[in-house]
């Protein structure tokens, strides 16, 4: 076991599969020489050289056509690309090649692609670079959507997006690369896709959340003197609706925190299943803690924009007086 | 402003000697090719009526009138080498060898066509003859022909230590010329220096738009290919024989030098961009003009003059094509639907999703693949 930072779980993770199998190569901006513009990627150049890890032109969509090819041909291309917001650019080859691609050739061809890319707000950027986009990639088919919260899972779930023989969007969110440390086994293993993860349990309240805004769900749990449940999704889509409605129809009650905007954001459909499946449990609404519905702002108002302790307080205090 | 190309898009210098490795093939060779050309306009031909007559749903663009570019430029090939093109892809298809059958039943959205019939006209793929679609985006395969150039280099060299002996071909419209994946993909392939050739398949016309009116340097975009440090030709693409004496030492020397490479095919687009094009963007005497250069009666007047073919054998091939079409409409009839049982949700992922559960292979796979290695 060693104590990683997320940043560096990945980075095990890379290096570990790449050891393992020669069809994994990696290719975005800056990612060899210079190590990633977050660093993700630190010390693999050197270690597997130039024909592996492939320093590209700022070229997203040429990036990501070029890696779907390489799937197509039978590679495990695991494409960097730098921030969420350059994901715009190759959302064609994405969208429009990727997701579709086995579905469009009944099975002749599949895209086993692991696009990584750093998600979210609260490193002072500005808009696209810091906003939350995965609600627009779960909403197509063909895709899967990844999105950690802590170095064990993120080690675990990349793995599994390497090996997984359909695209996977792994989104990383950038506001807790170096935030803490967690115990991460230096053997290889694997996170399932698919499944959350029950952070803590409690009786009186579920919390769905993803991303770094699990730690301000863990930060709001501490100050309740409520028994809270807190679920992890850990993965977009597939969702692990089963998990939250196991936790639901116990609590009866559920808030759903998440960066991105409010209106469409994944928590809709989240709330939309829950009210599906455990509607006579439901001793209140369904509570949202989001980003608003603009665009992420600049750094001055981020805090004011993202979720915070705060916020998810005060939903919990409502949600249990209702 | 020019409205339309005008008569002279195939008028343009010619490296001589023309044909001199045609002249070795063999009457055998060439007259495969008029068979191969013969078949795809037929099977064309009987897709627009198809169309018209609404067995055949979504969109459709036929090739009839550029048959000489696809055919000569994938007898230049190896089996081993991959192809990937864009939407107007049924001559490649059957240039690669696919069974008409399966071509029309996919056109048919019947459970026997090459993708079960969930793909279409645009999405023509075959594993078995390395043809990786068959794209609805215009110019957004230009990236994948990077990649599984990238894709094959990567494996003969680090996989298989050994040196990258497989060259993709890679086709566009002229219209593709303008999108920015284009112009990713071209400085990629000429950074990475992958074994690639992109063929522009230069029509003339982007759509109902004729290539002055929007394209900069309409009559040299090889320049658009050299500024990326690729090589580029023109080639009349009208006469097979001319493709593939121009395509052969090229697919030769990227094979050799691993490096990329650049075509500007001038071709004609017969009939309109699609089936509901009213093609008033040019007159009828420019069309005129060049079905009076129809690469079919070009290549049967070859061969008659060499004796290879007379016009009795000319009238004895058409009639088998026409029956063998005839054959693959009534096998695509007879193909069913696609159930939503079985397909619906099926191959939307690897693992099987949703309600339902497919069972099988598409039937091409399930036929051909017993007889045919995947690499030839």
């Amino acid at each position: 076991m060693a104590n990683l930072t997320l940043v560096q779980a990945i980075n095990l993770a890379l290096v570990q599969e790449m050891e393992k199998d020669d069809r994994v190569l990696i290719l975005g901006e800056d990612v060899g020489l210079n190590g990633g513009v977050f660093r993700v990627t630190d010390g693999l150049f050197k270690r597997f050289g130039g024909d592996r890890i492939v320093d590209t032109p700022l070229a997203e969509s040429g990036i990501i056509g070029t890696s779907i090819g390489l799937a197509m041909a039978g590679l495990r291309p695991v494409p960097e690309i730098q921030f969420e917001g350059f994901l715009g650019p190759a959302y064609d080859q994405i969208c429009s090649h990727a997701a579709r691609m086995r579905t469009r050739t009944r099975g002749a061809f599949t895209v086993p692609l692991t696009i990584r890319v750093p998600v979210g707000g609260g490193i002072h950027a500005p808009e696209l670079h810091s906003d939350s986009p995965e609600a627009i990639y779960a909403h197509q088919p063909g895709l899967k959507v990844v999105m950690p919260a802590s170095p064990y899972d993120a080690k675990g779930l990349l793995i599994s997006a390497i090996r997984d023989p359909d695209p996977v969007i792994f989104f990383e969110p950038k506001r807790i690369y170096r935030a803490f440390r967690e115990e991460v086994p230096e053997d290889e293993y694997t996170v399932p896709i698919g499944k959350a993860r029950v952070v803590c349990e409690g009786d009186d309240l579920t919390i769905v959340s993803w991303g770094a805004s699990v730690v301000q769900c863990m930060q709001a749990i501490e100050r309740s003197s409520a028994s809270i449940e807190l679920i992890d999704m850990r993965t977009i889509y597939p969702f692990d609706i089963d998990a939250v409605e196991e936790s639901v129809s116990k609590t009866g009650r559920c808030v759903i925190v998440h960066e991105a905007p409010r209106t469409c954001g994944f928590g809709a459909e989240i709330a939309t299943q829950i009210m599906e499946r455990c509607f006579l449990q439901l001793e209140a609404p369904v509570q949202r803690v989001a980003g608003f519905d603009t665009i992420m702002p600049y750094y001055k108002l981020e805090n004011d924009y993202l979720p915070d302790a705060d916020r998810i307080e005060l939903a919990i205090q409502e949600i249990g007086a209702y | 402003m020019q409205t339309a190309i005008g008569t002279d898009h195939l008028d343009f210098s010619v490296p001589e000697p023309r044909n001199a490795l045609t002249s070795k093939l063999g009457s055998d060779t060439t007259t495969s090719w008029l068979r191969d050309m013969m078949l795809i306009r037929e099977f064309e031909v009987r897709t627009m009526q198809a169309y018209q007559d609404r067995k055949i749903g979504g969109f459709c663009h036929v090739y009839i009138g550029q048959e000489a570019v696809a055919v000569g430029t994938i007898a230049a090939l190896e089996k081993k080498d991959p192809l990937v093109t864009a939407y107007r892809d049924h001559g490649h298809a059957l240039a690669r060898g696919m069974d008409p059958k399966y071509c029309m039943a996919e056109m048919y959205g019947r459970i026997g066509g090459c993708a079960k019939g969930k793909g279409g006209s645009m999405h023509m793929f075959d594993r078995i003859n390395n043809l990786y679609g068959g794209h609805g985006i215009v110019g957004a395969q230009t990236p994948l022909g990077a990649g599984l150039a990238f894709g094959t280099k990567y494996i003969d060299e680090v996989i298989e230590k050994g040196r990258s002996n497989r060259v993709t071909l890679c086709f566009l419209g002229d219209g593709a010329l303008n999108q920015g994946a284009f112009h990713e993909a071209l400085n990629l392939a000429g950074l990475l220096e992958l074994p690639v050739i992109y063929i522009v398949e230069n029509n003339g016309y982007s759509m109902g738009t004729a290539i002055h009116r929007g394209t900069t340097m309409a009559d040299s975009i090889c320049e658009k290919a050299r500024g990326y440090g690729i090589r580029a030709c023109e080639i009349d693409g009208m006469d097979v024989l001319n493709v593939y004496d121009a395509m052969k030492p090229l697919v030769d020397e990227v094979r050799e030098t691993g490096r990329p490479a650049f075509v500007d095919m001038r071709t004609y687009r017969f009939k309109g961009h699609s089936m509901s094009d009213p093609r008033k963007y040019r007159p009828r005497e420019e069309e005129e003009v060049y079905e009076s250069g129809d690469p079919i009666a070009k290549l049967r007047d070859t061969l008659m003059s060499q004796g290879a073919i007379d016009d009795a054998g000319f009238k004895a091939l058409g009639k088998e094509i026409r029956l063998e079409v005839r054959d693959a409409m009534k096998w695509a009839e007879a193909s069913p639907a696609p159930t939503p049982e079985e397909e619906l949700y099926r191959d939307v992922y690897v693992e099987a999703w949703g309600p339902y559960t497919g069972t099988t292979e598409p039937q091409m796979i399930k036929e051909c693949e017993g007889t045919h290695g995947q690499d030839g």
